[in-house]
């Protein structure tokens, strides 16, 4: 008998932390499948953020950074300029990325730096158990928006793939979800080229991965499932926002 | 003998840390030590090094702290309100092991404060910082010549004992010119079986992480990074002692402060009052025992800043408050003047000094 489905070398036998039905646990299995398929492991080194990945360091076989909220840019650039044959990435949620370190998010892609980041957009703080995050919807309850996000009073979410979309640096963006099988396969695909990428030398490369949180939505993982489609997608549109390299 | 160049004390920075290995600098302008910036800037592209102007100062020394994870010399610079920002990458830094070269050249505070010569980050530096319990090695140089040496010694202190050593220096040192020997042995290279640097397939991966979530866990780093920092306290501290033979007051500075209180003491021995200068230059681990043994034969000490008097307290707490210690200060970029620091020698040789 051949085997036909395993855990990725790239994994560790750890347990994943994350609540039944987040869809953190598939993507960060995709990241290692990546990892394999592309021969990588021994000389990638991951970035770990502040908030429900934050133990993504005990996940991954690579050799493993755990930055501080919203740093990880800044730390993967240290650790690629240090030696550029490293494959650097970053695993992150929105409240690191889009809030506390939308600063490092936008030098280090307008610096065209040469690093992998992985975004998961899930809408929410996870983590500290559902405040707003910068992505939240507007009218979006959370615990910080107990009435609903009020854009008058709390702004408007902020769509990264879009504003990135406007730096010269940036080499390869875009939004996919991991809501059904066909859509986990292009979010793999998606994650692949992004890494293919720093492979090639292209440059600054980010997949943002509609996520859902059904622990903080107070939703179950279908629900969820089912709010990630009708709300988040329409306002975050999937798709292809940048793509500097070339179509494949 | 060594052949000297005239050099500004922020670009001796620079040189040094290029002479001792270092090929990663990260920065964000601010005055008074944009030149090392600007030093390496220029140099690192013709040595195959790494300079990269970052976002700001927190970014800055989040590079920083990548390049240390991988286990290669590297360093920032700022002044005053930029090392504030740094607090947070100090604390990490301690948190994870790392070790890091940290240049800060102080100018006055609080806030935005001036751009003019200080000292009044000394609380700052000398308890690390930022958040947790953890200390820098920090060092103290009084010239141009001590900009070199000290950062050749502090890249070494800081791979030695996996931790960040500060160079705290103030505008005055950064910007003035003195010869210099930039002469220095080889560097020591230190096993960095920790780093990542990719695992090639063929050991455990290294992890870089100061979360410790089980509160035993957390408990046992901190209990053995102090057990670390016994060790330097023990080995570690670096003073000068001056005319303290025969001293009857006991002057205690550092830096530009120590610079003035030698032309004071030289002024003071002429109407024959015996006064010597005890000169940190480690300002953690502090050099406590020459102070104690001081206490024993001195009647009196001062304590010699530019800041509000912060050293004092370290001063007070090295001596057990044995002798009165007197404080002769200014602040705010203003530096004080070898006269200033004579009229307090000459009132406390007087009884005059309450």
């Amino acid at each position: 008998m051949s085997i036909v489905f395993q855990r990725p070398h790239a994994l560790t036998n750890a347990e994943f932390s994350y609540c039944p039905g987040c869809t953190h646990g598939i993507v960060t299995r995709l990241v290692a499948e990546v990892m394999d398929e592309l021969g990588i492991e021994g000389r990638t080194i991951g970035v770990a953020p502040v908030g429900c990945s934050v133990t993504a360091y005990n996940f991954f076989n690579c050799d493993m950074v755990q930055a501080a909220h919203g740093r990880a840019p800044a730390v993967a650039t240290g650790i690629k300029r240090s030696d550029p044959n490293n494959v650097v990435f970053t695993y992150q949620g929105d409240g690191d990325l889009a809030s506390i370190g939308a600063c490092e998010t936008v030098h280090a892609a307008a610096r065209g730096e040469n690093i992998t980041i992985i975004f998961i957009n899930n809408a929410i703080y996870g983590m500290t158990g559902g405040q707003m995050a910068p992505t939240s919807l507007p009218g979006q309850v959370t615990q910080t928006s107990p009435y609903g996000r009020d854009v008058a009073t709390q702004g408007y979410p902020v769509k990264v793939c879009e504003m990135l979309s406007q730096l010269d640096g940036a080499t390869y963006l875009e939004r996919v979800t991991v809501t059904d099988v066909k859509q986990v396969r292009n979010a793999k695909r998606a994650i692949k080229k992004a890494f293919q990428n720093q492979l090639d030398g292209k440059g600054f490369s980010l997949v943002e991965v509609l996520s859902t949180c059904p622990s903080n939505w107070g939703k179950t993982p279908v629900q969820s499932i089912e709010w990630l489609k009708e709300n988040m997608i329409p306002y975050y549109p999937l798709g292809v926002y940048k793509d500097k390299g070339g179509e494949e | 003998m060594s052949e000297k160049v005239l050099m500004k004390g922020n670009e001796a920075i620079a040189e040094a840390a290029i002479r001792c290995g270092c090929r990663h600098y990260f920065g964000y302008p601010i005055t008074p030590q944009t030149e090392v910036a600007a030093y390496m800037a220029k140099r690192m592209p013709k040595i195959d090094g790494v300079f990269l102007q970052a976002e700001s100062e927190i970014a800055a020394i989040n590079m920083v702290i990548g390049v240390a994870a991988t286990g290669k010399r590297v360093m920032t610079s700022s002044s005053s309100p930029g090392i504030s920002l740094k607090a947070e990458g100090l604390s990490y830094l301690a948190g994870c092991d790392l070790p890091a070269f940290v240049v800060n050249v102080q100018r006055g505070g609080p806030g935005l404060g001036g751009i003019q010569p200080s000292q009044s980050d000394y609380f700052q530096a000398t308890r690390g910082g930022g958040h947790g319990d953890y200390h820098m090695i920090v060092l103290a140089p009084d010239s141009v010549q001590e900009m070199a040496t000290l950062t050749v010694k502090g890249f070494d202190l800081a791979d030695k004992y996996r931790m960040t050593t500060m160079l705290l220096a103030d505008g005055t040192m950064g910007q003035m010119m003195e010869p210099v020997s930039l002469d220095f042995d080889e560097p020591t290279v230190y096993d960095k079986p920790w780093a990542v640097t990719g695992t090639g397939c063929t050991r455990e991966h290294n992890i870089v992480n100061s979360l410790f979530l089980k509160p035993e866990q957390l408990e046992v780093e901190n209990v053995a990074r102090y057990e670390r920092y016994k060790l330097i306290e023990q080995n570690e501290p670096l003073w000068e002692e001056y005319m303290m033979e025969d001293a009857d007051i006991c002057i205690v500075a550092f830096g530009i402060a120590a610079r003035v209180s030698k032309n004071a003491i030289a002024e003071a021995r002429k109407k024959g009052i015996k006064v010597g200068l005890i000169r940190p230059i480690t300002l953690w681990p502090f050099p406590k025992a020459p102070l104690a043994a001081a206490a024993d034969k001195v009647k009196a000490f001062l304590s010699v800043e530019l800041s509000m008097g912060q050293m004092i307290e370290d001063v007070e707490l090295a001596t057990r408050c044995k002798k009165p210690v007197y404080l002769c200060n200014r602040v705010g970029g203003m530096i004080i003047s070898p006269a200033e620091v004579l009229a307090k020698i000459e009132a406390i040789a007087k009884g005059d000094e309450a």
